[in-house]
């Protein structure tokens, strides 16, 4: 599931190539550009009409809609993330995989698939129309619409950035290679093109990927010895959460206090849940891929192989999470300690969370199987980002373009609009990218904004699903208050009404001549001050001293004749934090080396000659940090991590969007119930298909798989 | 939808596998003849994943590419013609 991830912020930085690839990994990534190329021109011939552009012609098999349904999920945001996500918080990262996973779409494979079905909707925007009226399609066809691109954007920013963190790419070059290769295939061949390649990338992913789990299980001895390395290992990773419990999914969710992601079960349970339905259920991007299958036996199955898969992803997610906690090592056999994005010494001398996948393949992958891992990384950001454009451009064409602005053109004047709405989605997404170059600060925002809108969607939908009392005005009512409120929550966890200080920081400039005095060795070594002998620095909320003067908190000065000290830690709303150091690129005077670090509380001096440039930063509001005081009210807790805050969230707007929608369809006129037929419960009766062997019966598949995703709860407990 | 045959995604699937498969195993027979430098290998090199795990793809490529060849009369893109 794509919940908000530190990946993105891994833009931030940038370093040369993490991993090396070789001449054979480039030919393996070549010919898969060349493959899906090829997949485009020859589906052109069959993207002939509206149907076949927008809808892949109904024809999908219960596997190919099922491959794709857990494709378009599947992208390198996700697999990265997620193996991030797990070497932060342990085990507790497979409940994406689990309750937050399978459970959500079983519900959707029985309860909704066949209202979704029978009502023949082209999309879910569609579906409210039908079940609510014009005002709620408008609402959701016009953010739907935008939110598509804005997120398909996001995606092409952080895959640029990351190809570049990576392998050392240029990032307008992975930009309009991996845009252009997007358009011409999405364009010639609509929806079934963008599905053919997700079930391509199914395939690269795998075998790109669970080789690493395979290897790593035998290079640690298996699973027990695995768990045992990790509790040992994460006292000096997590030192912060060092008591809590990283092995198991339930067990520690008793407290906020014995786990490292500080909820509780009911956070996980309802919070994951409330997320989770309405990600799998109603994010038209993922339904998409099962309304099209060729009857609804198909489309109910292909989302049950969708739900067996999804369980099975935690094998390539999480399982490589753990591993990074237990088998990557320092040369001198210590445990290597990955940071958080916003630590000091992210991307400079530290490796991230988000590297952790990385940095496996690089250990068991060799050439050939590193270039096959690499493209699935590329095939995943590629199929995400046409499938986004995909139903940017279904969606403006039928519930924007077609009820509003053109009624009654012919299905060639719909098809040619929705061709051009794939370039427009893609050119539109290529801005987004570049923007974001601008201002990176957004993407935290673009990352949750997909939350912002499909919680309540789904409230409004399952209500008018379940119940035919639910009136137009109820839909219409549920959905915009529920979205306002999350969007109002997300704003209060992010003010700061006293103000936000950044933490003081000093970024040493490129050529910076610089002394570094340091204690201890290897692993135990230390820096104790740092000396700036020449070059430039700027600093943030750090006052600078000034001789006979008041200290310069913004502004540009050279210093004088004497030296200025700045003190290790700098006293700010009424409490000391510790002067950050960041050195990207300087030079050792001692031996006129290149080095680079970064480095938390300690004292900096900075000789005569050196430029300063100043700044003081305060934040009412800051995106990415959350404020305790206000959190504490949306996630129980002020020690909720931001994935604990967004769950909760997720929770009460449900909740919200829930009872507005009933409470004010009570009080308004229902449809009535001859326009209510095969789209509400007790009025949509369902076709006989025929007979069918067992094991095409989709209610036996979803008993099955109920009864093995509470085995696996049971026996991770 | 059309008369003339078609190309099942499957196929596509088959044929991107089989080269993947024998161009890993190539290169792994390779570095197994003329292995290189200790200090260039990768954790567990001596299993030889590159090999094994290349040929059960290319196996897996060569099931797709002839199960659902082209040429079987009434191959649809989704694969899902009817066995003679």
């Amino acid at each position: 599931m794509n919940f908000p991830c530190p990946l993105l912020a891994a833009a931030a930085g940038t370093s040369g190539g993490l991993i090396s690839i070789g001449p054979l990994d480039y030919v393996i990534i070549g010919i898969y550009f060349l493959v899906v190329l090829a997949i485009g021109f020859y589906l052109k011939r069959y993207a002939s009409t509206g149907e076949d552009f927008f809808l892949a012609g109904r024809k999908m098999t219960a596997w190919i809609a099922g491959l794709s349904f857990i494709s378009a999920n599947l992208s390198s945001l996700e697999t990265m993330g997620w193996s991030a996500m797990s070497y932060q918080y342990g085990m507790l990262g497979a409940h994406a995989y689990l309750i937050g996973g399978t459970a959500p779409i079983l519900f959707l494979a029985i309860v909704m698939m066949p209202f979704y079905y029978i009502c023949r909707t082209h999309s879910v925007p569609g579906y409210l129309q039908l079940r609510y009226g014009e005002g709620s399609r408008a609402l959701a066809g016009v953010s739907f619409a935008l939110l598509m691109v804005l997120v398909s954007g996001a995606s092409m920013f952080a895959m640029a950035k990351i190809l570049h963190l990576l392998l050392d790419w240029p990032v307008h070059g992975s930009i309009w290679v991996a845009s252009l290769t997007v358009a011409i295939y999405v364009t010639l061949g609509g929806l079934i093109s963008a599905v053919f390649n997700e079930v391509l990338q199914f395939f690269l992913i795998w075998f790109g990927s669970l080789l690493i789990p395979i290897l790593g299980l035998i290079y640690v001895k298996g699973w027990g010895r695995m768990m045992a390395a990790i509790q040992e290992n994460v006292k000096v990773i997590h030192p912060s959460v060092h008591n809590a419990d990283f092995t198991c999914l339930w067990h520690n969710l008793g407290s906020f206090d014995t786990n490292p992601m500080g909820i509780d079960w009911f956070g996980m349970a309802f919070g994951m849940g409330a997320v989770s339905l309405a990600y799998w259920c109603t994010d038209f991007l993922q339904v998409q891929r099962v309304i099209v299958a060729k009857n609804l036996r198909a489309a109910q199955n292909g989302t049950l192989i969708g739900g067996a898969i999804k369980m099975l992803v935690p094998l390539i997610v999480t399982i490589p999470g753990l591993l990074g906690l237990a088998v990557l090592t320092t040369k001198s056999g210590a445990p290597l300690v990955l940071v958080s994005e916003t630590d000091a010494a992210a991307n400079i001398t530290q490796h991230t969370y988000n590297d952790v996948l990385p940095l496996l393949m690089g250990k068991f992958l060799g050439p050939g199987l590193l270039g096959l891992g690499v493209t699935a990384m590329i095939a995943g950001f590629m199929s995400g980002m046409a499938g986004n454009v995909s139903a940017f451009a279904t969606v403006w064409t039928y519930d924007v373009y077609r009820p509003f602005l053109v009624r009654n053109a012919g299905d060639r004047h719909y098809l040619s609009v929705g061709r051009w709405c794939s370039i427009l989605g893609v050119l539109l997404s290529i801005g987004t990218a570049y923007s974001l170059f601008y201002f990176s600060n957004i993407l935290e925002f673009l990352q949750v904004l997909i939350f912002f809108f499909i919680v309540p969607l789904f409230g409004v939908v399952i209500v008018g699903m379940l119940w035919k009392r639910a009136s137009p005005a109820g839909g219409f009512w549920g959905f915009l208050v529920a979205m306002l409120f999350s969007i109002g929550m997300w704003c209060y966890v992010h003010t700061f009404p006293d103000g936000f200080r950044p933490q003081p920081n000093i970024v040493l400039g490129t050529g910076a001549v610089v002394q570094v005095e340091k204690t201890g060795d290897g692993q135990s070594e230390k820096i104790l001050r740092v000396t700036v002998r020449s070059g430039d620095v700027r600093t943030t909320n750090v006052p600078i001293p000034q001789a006979g003067r008041e200290p310069l908190h913004r502004g540009e000065t050279v210093v004088g004749s004497a030296e200025v000290l700045l003190p290790a830690a700098v006293g700010q709303s009424g409490h000391s934090a510790p002067l950050r150091v960041l050195a990207p690129e300087v030079v050792l005077s001692d031996s006129k080396e290149n080095d680079k670090f970064g480095v938390d509380g300690v004292p900096v001096v900075l000789l005569p000659g050196v430029e300063v440039h100043a700044e003081d930063v305060t934040h009412y509001f800051a995106p990415a940090e959350f404020n305790p005081a206000h959190t504490k009210y949306i996630a129980r807790s002020e020690k909720a991590k931001p994935m604990a805050v967004n769950m909760y969230s997720a929770f009460w707007t449900l909740l919200l969007s829930l009872a507005v929608t009933i409470g004010v369809s009570l009080c308004t006129k229902p449809k009535p119930e001859a326009e209510l037929r095969n789209l509400v419960m007790g009025l949509t009766p369902l076709p006989d298909e025929g007979p069918c062997p067992w094991y095409q019966r989709p209610m036996l598949w979803a008993a099955l798989l109920t009864a093995v995703l509470v085995a696996v709860n049971v026996i991770f407990w | 939808m059309h008369d003339e045959h078609q190309v099942p995604i499957w196929f596509f699937i088959g044929v991107l596998l089989l080269i993947y498969g024998v161009l890993i195993a190539a290169s792994g027979t390779y570095g197994a003849i003329q292995p290189p430098p200790v200090e260039q290998r990768v954790a567990l090199w001596d299993l030889h994943a590159d090999i094994w795990w290349s040929l059960f793809m290319a196996a897996v490529g060569l099931f797709y590419c002839i199960r659902f060849n082209p040429l079987r009369p009434g191959e649809t893109l989704t694969g899902d013609a009817e066995d003679p």
